[in-house]
């Protein structure tokens, strides 16, 4: 879901010009009554791995903010233009990021490809002698995992109106745990075995345990930016690889195809869980777990001596970008795409210094499913790399879409429908139309 | 086969565009937006170029024999005129959507465009580039041309040869059964001029646009029709290969000047001289 959400980060000031950042989100500027808009409805991403550990958190704060009042509304709009191309290429490197990690690890490390055994939430096999029957099954595994996010999103509401934050906490450490020591220590074996590399286990143990130790402070706690956002990255990816393993094939597209219809219906319809959950966290003024997005926030410190009629000087005071990241846990929430507005000081005859966040906010839940997309695009590809770069830039041409429509709309809009269309309809007509063709003018070294 | 002619045909044949996607584009997010932009353009219409050839081939009923080749022919035909329709679709909807793009803001700035066109210097270029790019907000449609045009070549060159690429990891022998031993050089080399033309033909059919010289247009067709029909002569490296290079030569000096540059600027340029003409723009080296 994207959204415009800027924050006020003035309880942060020390943390923000230190390296290190908290790993809690800002709290809403009070300007919020500027114009709370709808937020996002994001679907959320629901669905752990096998455990059955899911976290919904989903629903960053999406706070519309008009900005500071008494700013010029055109200067707000260029700003926002400025800045728009920025933010999606903010979020156009950790996508490809994730997907680069996910296409390398399934070309590489034939465990993720080797078919052992499904997930309980996909319980109908796909060894079916005829078509209909595979395509059957397929439509109700796909029921029944949509059915099991709807209901795990519904709890995750419930939990977070009642305010049950310290059972909504465990949960999130419980699954990140699971994800940074469990996962990751198989994923680590497998591209061992992959490379023929032998490993002892105090040494295994010492790696295992470093990276799992520093992503939990990380995403929990405080840690360096790049840091934090490389551990969303991989965790990302490890989940991603675990879906792309699991999930039989027919039932993948079919799940892919659904969740971008819930998320669809989830952000943009009033009764939606996760527009709930959203409006729910802006009547207590309080950021949604922000364990679950990936933020880019930068900081912008804007001060200004006082107002001089040419108070579009604002915009040409030095600042100081500060990069600020929200932490974020494990996976799960469809992507919330959230621009900030920098708000600009605009307040006659004082002095003034102001710290403003924008940034963009993608939930975990999208970096996962993208990443499931292109992963079986490689996987099932049949070796061809035309069909893995087809979906690639689909998925970036979508995504560039949702940003452009948030930036025309304002309001919270879900991210995969787009993206996942466009990525759906590039696999198959690449896979059956493309993929012949260009294989015959390669054969015959006939260039288009 | 093996690693050094995978790295080595790599670096041929995409070398230059990275090159020029470090220096050139990858500073600006509008840029890189833009150009991606542009290889989905080429995608779609490579898409509807298979599904031209893919009904051409049902229609035939998949009959083997020269029937396949000249299916073949008639659908790189088919492709190159519906590559050139999306340049145009794509340039149309530049056109239409600058003023009120919001990632734009709508100022006009093409003098940046000079030094930045010309290829003897474009790392000259980029480094004046840069110096603009700082406060540069406005595209104009020469940048845009160029951006489009890489677009292009980069989605052709890597859909073209990424497959025998990767093949080129693998255990083999090339030319095993009597075929050219230099079938990846060859094709890297290609794929390299293909890419270059791309981004000249991007460059000349936009100023064509914009000036309505529509016989830019239809020269950027033809010569696209030339250089593909050539590749028909293949596995006859010599003649395919050379003239491809021959016509990229030309359409990169007919791409210098339309995008604005000159012998003057060019010589100056090149000796290093171009302080006081950048001075007198107002851009610093």
């Amino acid at each position: 879901m994207l959204t415009f959400m800027a924050s006020d980060s003035e309880e942060e000031v020390c943390d923000e010009r230190t390296s290190l950042m908290s790993a809690e989100s800002p709290t809403p500027r009070s300007c919020q009554e500027g114009r709370p808009g709808p937020e996002d409805g994001e679907s959320a991403a629901p669905w752990r791995g096998q455990d059955g550990e899911e976290d919904h958190e989903e629903d960053p704060d999406h706070y519309v903010c008009s900005g500071v009042p008494g700013r010029p509304p055109g200067l707000e709009e260029e700003l926002t233009l400025k800045y728009g191309a920025k933010h999606v290429i903010m979020l156009f490197v950790p996508v490809t990021l994730c997907m680069i990690v996910v296409v390398a690890t399934i070309k590489s490390v034939r465990f993720y490809t080797e078919k052992n055994g499904q997930l309980i939430y996909t319980p109908f096999t796909e060894d079916t002698p005829s078509v209909g029957q595979r395509l059957l099954n397929s439509v109700l595994n796909t029921l029944i995992m949509i059915s099991v996010i709807v209901v795990m999103t519904i709890f995750l509401v419930l939990l977070y109106k009642y305010r049950c934050y310290k059972f909504i906490h465990g949960w999130l450490i419980m699954s990140s745990l699971m994800l940074l020591f469990l996962f990751s220590y198989i994923y680590l074996g497998e591209v061992l075995k992959t490379y023929n590399v032998a490993m002892d286990y105090p040494t295994l143990f010492l790696t295992v345990w470093n990276f799992g130790a520093v992503g939990m402070v990380c995403i929990h706690w405080k840690g360096p930016l790049v840091l934090q956002q490389a551990y969303l990255i991989m965790i990302s990816a490890l989940m991603a690889l675990v879906f792309i393993k699991y999930l039989p094939e027919w039932s993948a597209w079919v799940i892919l195809g659904a969740i971008s219809v819930y998320d669809l219906v989830a952000v943009l319809c009033p009764k939606g869980p996760l527009r709930m959950l959203v409006e729910t966290a802006q009547e207590r003024n309080e950021p949604i777990f922000p364990a679950l997005i990936y933020s880019s926030a930068m900081v912008w410190t804007v001060g200004m001596a006082k107002l001089d009629p040419s108070s579009q000087g604002a915009l040409q005071l030095p600042y100081d970008p500060e990069m600020e990241e929200d932490s974020y846990d494990s996976f799960g929430e469809p992507s919330y795409p959230e621009v900030c507005e920098p708000p600009l000081p605009g307040y006659p005859g004082e002095e003034l210094e102001e710290e403003e966040e924008r940034g963009v906010k993608l939930g975990l839940g999208d970096f996962i499913f993208y990443s499931v997309l292109v992963g079986k695009a490689a996987a099932t590809g049949s070796g061809d790399w035309n069909t893995t770069l087809a979906c690639f830039v689909a998925i970036l041409i979508g995504l560039c879409l949702t940003l452009l429509l948030l930036a025309v709309f304002k309001k919270a809009l879900p991210a995969l429908p787009i993206s996942i269309t466009f990525g759906l309809v590039f696999y198959f007509s690449t896979d059956n139309l493309v993929r012949p063709f260009m294989d015959t003018l390669a054969f015959h070294q006939l260039y288009i | 086969m093996t690693a050094a002619v995978f790295f080595g045909c790599a670096f041929i044949a995409f070398g230059p565009a990275l090159a020029l996607y470090i220096f050139t584009i990858a500073t600006e997010p509008l840029r890189i937006i833009f150009l991606i932009i542009g290889a989905f353009f080429w995608l779609v219409s490579l898409l509807l170029s298979s599904l031209v050839w893919f009904l051409a081939g049902t229609i035939t009923e998949n009959k083997d024999g020269p029937v396949q080749k000249y299916l073949l022919m008639f659908g790189v035909l088919v492709s190159v005129f519906i590559q050139e329709v999306f340049r145009f679709g794509y340039y149309k909807i530049l056109k239409a959507k600058r003023p009120s793009f919001p990632p734009l803001a709508l100022r006009r700035r093409g003098y940046g465009f000079q030094t930045f066109s010309s290829l003897c210097s474009f790392i000259k270029a980029s480094e004046g580039l840069k110096n603009i790019s700082a406060d540069e907000t406005a595209l104009s449609m020469r940048l845009l041309a160029y951006v489009s045009g890489l677009g292009f070549g980069i989605m052709s060159g890597v859909f073209s040869f990424v497959n025998t690429l990767s093949d080129s990891l693998g255990p083999g022998t090339v030319g095993i059964h009597g075929d050219s031993p230099q079938f990846f050089l060859v094709s890297a080399f290609m794929t390299l001029v293909i890419i270059m033309l791309h981004l000249f033909w991007g460059i000349v059919f936009f100023d064509g646009c914009e000036k309505k010289k529509w016989y830019a247009l239809l020269l950027v067709l033809l010569t696209h029709l030339l250089v593909s029909t050539l590749t028909f002569i293949n596995p006859h490296y010599g003649i395919s290969l050379v003239s491809a290079y021959i016509i990229m030569v030309l359409m990169g000096i007919w791409a210098f000047f339309a995008a604005g540059g000159s012998c003057r600027s060019l010589k100056l340029c090149l000796l290093c001289q171009d302080k006081d003409f950048l001075l007198f723009s107002q851009r610093s080296r």
